[in-house]
């Protein structure tokens, strides 16, 4: 148990990818009618979810990540990029709208599980009607029955709750039905929007725990999508950082969360709070990062005539151990040894990294 | 006298509140939201009130106002203030008691602000009413106001709809401190924002204590929030205490099954990753009994074998 825990994902690099993301960008014409302005909502998302991996995608409200989701999903209509599952680049495959096809690899779970449900049906219905659609119920009524029973035990439910209506079912249990909702159809890939957020905080980690089991166990890749840090870094394999609309940082849940690189990052972690580590980060310190950060809607140091950087593309920097796989997008990343402008001051778990990185110096 | 000199237990209360009991009264049935709950919070001291909704916490909050409407009924117990019998208070009394003794900041600040009135005239406004002082005099306090939680006093001009989350909550913190009242009462004041600005308004919450030195009875279902702020503090469960004492304690070894699930519903940001339990869906603790002290200034309701728990086989994988 605990082994799965810390190693990421076997075989994720044997094929192709479960969910690959390729220069995602989607932007919202804002103004009247004849109103050309646009906002940029996302721009140039690069994201590879491997199977059997479980991504989180973290950043504040209005970064952009449910944005992703939704594009990803199909709610809404990337304006560029291309999604593929399993390498068939799905915006190509079903053009103007998702197909049943796409529904069958790909589930989603939503935030508010009472939102989610439609009060007027039995448990039942929710879960029949998936098989029913996606013919993966079986000839017989009897197999039918066997595979809701087998559902209900697979997310912690007993199997006498199929006749409940969804009112009698408590947040952390109407959450596990709309995700043995969505394992019905037997997906390749499940994006949680927030699963947990709207639940109450014990039972926050039993539907935390049930996703990374359906991971272990049957293979299922997920993107995890969520504010709150501490549970991607419980949950996931690996972290991606949303800011303003783009990934500024990605890597190994664990080792992104010690060695944040991305000033935006470094604000958001040294914001958790965790009475381990209580009075560990400098105020000082963690205001000037606010103010480089949050005063800026685009890249914290846009515009900076100091900065000979900002007219050009931001280019990865890889950030430690090459098997972390933890990078991050911003021209002023140093690593930790030579870094005097962003490291947070006193962060006890910030081991040296190891001096290799001092080639990978952002010089540009 | 600043918050950081004070060593808890030692001042007398400012808010002594005893056995109290809320009742829910409806036409067929009536429901028991608070169950004779008792705590105390000292001059300059952060009190926390954990647990998850429905547990009552904001109910407390709500009777120590007297906010309370029906069919919500105090149905016994006291709370006093400074030696005064809240409970007992005429209307005008209670007036003068509400802001200028005790202040609340609510969950959603976007609701306890005036949508069509200028955030400046909203302060001002407290200030002519509840302290008598001229608009001239009242509208540069509310600028002073303003500076002291670091918003620009020209957004006196605003209407909160042009503030972000975060400004509107820190303007009404500035509203509810606008007459030093010496007890603060926060309910859940950054639930609904992002971590960053919640971190922030925390430390604002601190700074302006350690400059004002007002109590704090603290409302919030994150753990990890309230040891951070608290020094004292109370899990509830059910309308009832479970377990208090100080912040650290209870974090170091909570006692009580259920707080010991609580505080294992969050992650730690530091560490290896441990596989973490909560609270298995269907355990319930019934009939918790009274406290008893556990260790020094550890106060926990008892366990019985029989009666307080329904689901044993479950809790046992509760209990980290």
């Amino acid at each position: 148990m605990s082994h799965s825990l810390t190693s990421p994902a076997a075989g994720s690099t044997a094929s192709a990818p479960a969910l690959e993301i390729r220069g995602l960008g989607k932007s919202f014409p804002i103004g009247g009618l004849f109103s050309r302005g646009s906002v940029r909502a996302l721009h140039g998302v690069d994201l590879t979810l491997g199977r059997g991996e479980i991504v989180a995608l973290v950043g504040e409200s209005g970064s952009g990540k449910s944005t992703l989701a939704r594009c990803v999903a199909r709610l809404e209509k990337p304006s560029s990029g291309a999604i593929l599952i399993e390498g068939v680049d799905i915006l190509k495959r079903d053009r103007f709208q998702a197909s049943r096809a796409f529904r069958s690899q790909l589930q989603m779970v939503f935030q508010d599980p009472f939102g989610s449900l439609n009060p007027a049906h039995r448990i039942e219905h929710f879960l029949r009607r998936s098989l029913a659609i996606h013919g993966k119920g079986g000839g017989s009524g009897e197999e039918a029955q066997r595979r809701l029973e087998e559902l209900m035990t697979t997310v912690g439910l007993q199997a006498d709750m199929l006749n409940s209506y969804p009112h009698e079912l408590s947040g952390g249990q109407r959450q596990r039905v709309a995700i043995a909702r969505a394992l019905a159809v037997e997906p390749q890939v499940i994006l949680a929007d927030e699963p947990t957020s709207m639940l109450d905080v014990s039972v926050r980690i039993g539907v935390l725990n049930l996703m990374r089991k359906l991971r272990d166990e049957q293979g299922i890749s997920m993107l995890y999508i969520t504010h709150d840090l501490a549970s991607a870094r419980y949950l996931a394999d690996r972290t991606a950082v949303m800011f303003a609309g783009e990934l500024v940082e990605e890597g190994e849940s664990l080792d992104l969360l010690s060695n944040p690189a991305h000033p935006y990052t470094q604000l958001l972690v040294s914001a958790v709070p965790d009475p381990a580590r209580a009075g560990s980060y400098d105020p000082v310190r963690r205001a000037e990062l606010r103010q480089a950060v949050m005063a800026s809607t685009q890249c914290a140091y846009d515009g900076d005539p100091n900065q000979a950087c900002s007219a050009q593309e931001p280019v990865r920097h890889q950030v430690g151990d090459p098997e972390n796989r933890h990078w991050v997008r911003c021209h002023l990343y140093q690593p930790w040894a030579g870094a005097d402008g962003h490291a947070l001051a006193g962060e006890p778990a910030q081991p040296n990294l190891p001096a290799s990185n001092a080639k990978e110096k952002a010089s540009a | 006298m600043t918050i950081s000199q004070v060593s808890f237990g030692s001042h007398e209360p400012v808010l002594d509140v005893k056995n109290l009991t809320v009742k829910y009264i409806g036409d067929t049935r009536s429901t028991t939201a608070v169950d004779r709950v008792s705590f105390s919070i000292g001059t300059g001291e952060v009190f926390g009130l954990a647990g998850e909704s429905g547990c009552g916490k904001s109910t407390i909050a709500n009777s120590i106002m007297r906010l309370l409407k029906d069919p919500a009924k105090i149905a016994g117990g006291s709370i006093s203030f400074g030696g005064k019998d809240v409970l007992a208070m005429s209307a005008e009394e209670l007036r003068r008691f509400r802001w200028q003794d005790v202040a609340m900041v609510f969950q959603s600040a976007m609701n306890s602000l005036n949508p069509v009135l200028t955030i400046g005239e909203q302060i001002v406004d407290i200030f002519t009413t509840h302290a008598g002082y001229s608009r001239k005099e009242s509208l540069r306090r509310a600028g002073e106001l303003l500076e002291l939680v670091r918003i620009d006093p020209a957004r006196l001009k605003s209407y909160p709809h042009q503030l972000s989350g975060g400004m509107r909550q820190r303007a009404v913190i500035a509203m509810a401190v606008a007459l030093k009242p010496s007890l603060l009462i926060l309910d859940e004041p950054t639930t609904a924002l992002d971590v960053v600005v919640q971190q922030e308004i925390m430390a604002q919450i601190k700074e302006l204590q350690r400059e004002l030195g007002f109590s704090v009875l603290f409302i919030t279902h994150d753990m990890s929030l309230m040891v951070e702020l608290s020094h004292r503090m109370a899990v509830m469960y059910g309308g009832r205490i479970v377990e208090t004492a100080k912040a650290q304690d209870v974090y170091a070894t909570p006692r009580h099954p259920y707080t010991q699930a609580l505080m294992g519903a969050f992650p730690p940001l530091t560490g290896p990753r441990i596989p973490l339990t909560g609270l298995p869906d269907g355990v319930k603790f019934r009939n918790i009994p009274d406290l008893s002290e556990a260790a020094p200034g550890h106060f926990v309701a008892p366990v019985g074998a029989d009666a307080s728990v329904i689901d044993s086989a479950n809790l046992a994988g509760a209990a980290r």
